[in-house]
């Protein structure tokens, strides 16, 4: 039950973002940009991957936003670009949160419930020991 | 309050899991599930959305339907489904789909509850007509396997918001 992601004018480019985040390559890929930008060989090294398929991936990511073409116009490294994922783990972290403050108020509704449970129980007890005594008391006292 | 924690897992290539725990039984917390005026206290969105229609047939075919309002606005969005399977207090599955859903097709959602101590586990689960629809939805950043990577991500986006 999401709540959220509704009204969002970016709700393209946050599709287009999460697209491209949903190839293994492609998330390995900005997990190396993360930490320094590259270029196309040195990305292709650690995938068993043509330089091509790389390419490939590597314009998925473009055209998603996610990464850029450093300056060097020899080496042409990609780099990351922040933004788009950090509207992405928003959106992400929304969906937590909805779900926590939902929850949180069920923690405050379920005590609500187990109270007014042991009341009426307490009641039920309550008035089973009165009938109780009110049916000794009408019995004659023998001895 | 570690154990009351809520964790998102992704149990399966079509799948999105929830895992809640509750200090109550979970007769308490089914009825809570199923009891539209239970209902309306806890699932009643973000701040400044009510919920003003919470309709709930609780049988096998029955349907439920869910409607929030933004108040400033007045936006609404509505989601709705059909009970498929119903094991008090336990279980319950129900298909899921939002009015203007922005993935493709129908969701099965699963709610399981298990009771240990008087506590009760609670898991959601989400399950998606595919793999891309499930991935389309939120899957891909918390993929297991570049989790760590994604928290280096995160550390380095920190400051950009």
């Amino acid at each position: 039950m999401e709540l959220t992601g509704y009204g969002d004018p970016d709700s393209g480019r946050l599709d287009a973002t999460f697209a491209a985040l949903a190839d293994p390559t492609r998330r390995a890929i900005l997990a190396r940009l993360a930490s320094g930008e590259a270029s196309v060989n040195e990305l292709a090294e650690p995938f068993a991957m043509s330089q091509p398929a790389i390419s490939k991936h590597l314009k998925v990511l473009e055209r998603a936003g996610l990464i850029t073409r450093g300056l060097d116009a020899q080496r042409r490294p990609r780099k990351l670009e922040a933004k788009p994922l950090a509207e992405a783990n928003e959106w992400l972290e929304q969906y937590r949160q909805f779900w926590e403050a939902s929850f949180g108020r069920l923690d405050a509704l379920l005590l609500e419930m187990a109270d007014e449970e042991s009341k009426s129980s307490q009641a039920k007890m309550l008035h089973l020991k009165t009938h109780a005594k009110k049916r000794r008391r009408a019995k004659p006292n023998r001895k | 309050m570690n154990s009351d924690k809520l964790q998102i897992t992704t149990p399966s290539d079509r799948e999105i899991a929830m895992t809640r725990v509750f200090n109550a039984p979970r007769r308490l917390v089914f009825d809570a599930f199923t009891k539209p005026e239970l209902v309306k206290r806890w699932l009643s969105g973000l701040p400044g959305w009510s919920m003003p229609v919470c309709e709930i047939d609780l049988r096998v075919g029955g349907k439920y339907r869910y409607v929030w309002r933004q108040d400033s606005d007045g936006t609404e969005m509505g989601m709705g489904g059909v009970y498929r399977e119903i094991v008090k207090p336990e279980r319950i599955v129900a298909t899921e789909k939002f009015d203007q859903a922005w993935y493709s097709g129908e969701a099965v959602g699963t709610v399981m509850l298990k009771e240990q101590d008087g506590k009760t586990t609670l898991t959601q689960t989400m399950l998606y007509e595919s793999k891309e629809t499930r991935d389309a939805v939120l899957k891909s950043p918390m993929e297991s396997g570049v989790a760590a990577s994604y928290d280096r991500l995160a550390d380095l986006l920190g400051g950009t918001k």
